[in-house]
């Protein structure tokens, strides 16, 4: 990994030298060891503190919408599944293709203070849907064999009393940061319904009862057919709610009722929610399947 | 009072497209055929216009059921609003099931305006098997035990 970092390092700097690029975006070491954040570099001199390598976790596609409209060129450095949530973003028509220069990151796999992180563990893909150049190696390219939707047949098998209590016994410890939703690539609308502007205290305070009540059904439920899966949710989830077993269970169910999909893919395809055909199953469909 | 066992009857939402259901539980009342009363009929402009959100409300609020019908795929007033509504409400009931709401309290049936006799037999079927099912689980505030 040191050697893809110097590469990007290298790069970077001779991008920003002859004026290609105005600014990088990338990683600095945070305040725990094993938690890396995101960062900007505006000058070589900034670049000494820039990092790559196994605890890069943290997506950066996101953070890009910040510099849309900023003068110049961002670099920015993405690793496979980032490249298919800034892919998502174009495609939505949020981010402006030109503004950027994109440096795919060869991944080995991300890691916490507990190890392979969660989105690590079931990696999706090595390649990169949209890149300018791409800095990888040969290990890099290897991809992991892993069962994506295993935990989610695993929840799929128990019955509704405890797939009910374990639901409430994961969401109960949710305290309501938002941090799921700050993260998540695919939440970019400019009001929320989970925004209130009137509250005064961060506008994060309920719009609703029941919309803060149902928020992670809700939330899941917006960002159906259009979460890449990039795993954020959970790994910035300060109370460890397995967040992406939500969205898992609707991509699960899109790939088998209207065939594989990848949000993330592609230039103009419209998503699974967006679109129809006229032989797609009943609703009904869903008494059919299962095993209970 | 307390909901025992005895005076306990099935709550249901029907949500019921202005264009087709409607009609057909109109036309099921001036054809004198009965539908059980415990269904609370909620008139949408068409089936695609129910928000997930509706749904989830009304389990919130205590439904033991709902069900939405609307045009036949292909009937559609407005051409391809119940083909979203299709793909919608499989996403959501499947989740719904998922979250631990079993799939029989939720239902799509396409009634259409000369259907009277559909409507009918489709609630009374469905309100047995609320009845069967019993009370719904609370999905009040998921954040709480």
């Amino acid at each position: 990994m040191q050697v893809i970092a110097n590469a990007i390092k290298k790069r970077a700097l001779e991008l920003l030298a002859d004026g290609t690029v105005a600014r990088v975006l990338g990683w600095q070491p945070g305040e725990q060891q094993s938690d890396w954040s995101p960062a900007l570099f505006e000058s070589a001199d900034d670049m000494k503190d820039f990092v790559y390598g196994k605890y890069a976790g943290a997506n950066l596609s996101k953070t890009c919408l910040k510099f849309n409209k900023a003068e110049g060129k961002t670099l920015v450095v993405l690793k496979p599944c980032d490249a298919l949530s800034f892919n998502q973003l174009l495609k939505e028509h949020r981010l402006n293709r030109d503004k950027f220069y994109i440096i795919g990151a060869g991944c080995k796999g991300m890691e916490d203070e507990n190890g392979l992180l969660l989105k690590c563990q079931c990696c999706k893909g090595k390649t990169f849907e949209v890149f300018d150049e791409v800095i990888d190696d040969e290990e890099s390219r290897r991809l992991p064999p892993s069962d994506r939707f295993e935990q989610v047949a695993r929840l799929e098998k128990m019955t509704h009393q405890e797939r009910f209590d374990f639901w409430r016994s994961e969401l109960s410890r949710c305290i309501r940061c938002n941090a799921c939703r700050n993260v998540c690539p695919a939440c970019t609308c400019q009001k929320c319904v989970f925004d209130n502007p009137d509250s005064g205290v961060a506008a994060k305070a309920n719009t609703t009862d029941f919309e803060e009540n149902m928020f992670h059904i809700i939330r899941a439920f917006h960002v159906a057919g259009r979460c890449t899966d990039c795993g954020e949710c959970s790994r910035v989830c300060p109370q460890h709610i397995p967040l992406h077993l939500l969205n898992r269970k609707f991509i699960k169910d899109i790939d088998e009722l209207y065939g594989d999909y990848q949000a993330g893919i592609g230039e103009e395809e419209r998503t699974p929610l967006t679109t129809y055909t006229k032989t797609d199953a009943d609703p009904g469909v869903v008494h059919e399947r299962g095993n209970e | 009072m307390p909901v025992t066992e005895k005076n306990w009857t099935p709550k249901i939402v029907a949500f019921c497209c202005n264009w087709c259901s409607y009609a057909g539980a109109d036309l099921a009342g001036s054809g004198r055929l009965s539908y059980p009363a415990d269904i609370k009929i909620i008139r949408v402009p068409c089936s695609c216009r129910v928000n997930p959100l509706f749904i989830l409300r009304a389990f919130e609020r205590g439904a033991d059921g709902v069900i939405i019908c609307g045009c036949h795929p292909g009937d559609c007033h407005y051409t391809s609003g119940n083909y979203y509504a299709r793909r919608r409400m499989t996403l959501l009931f499947s989740m719904l099931d998922y979250l631990g709401i079993e799939r029989g309290r939720t239902r799509v049936e396409w009634v259409s305006a000369a259907e009277g006799g559909k409507f009918s037999n489709t609630m009374n079927e469905f309100a047995r098997t609320i009845t069967e099912l019993g009370e719904n689980r609370k999905l009040g505030d998921l954040r709480c035990k």
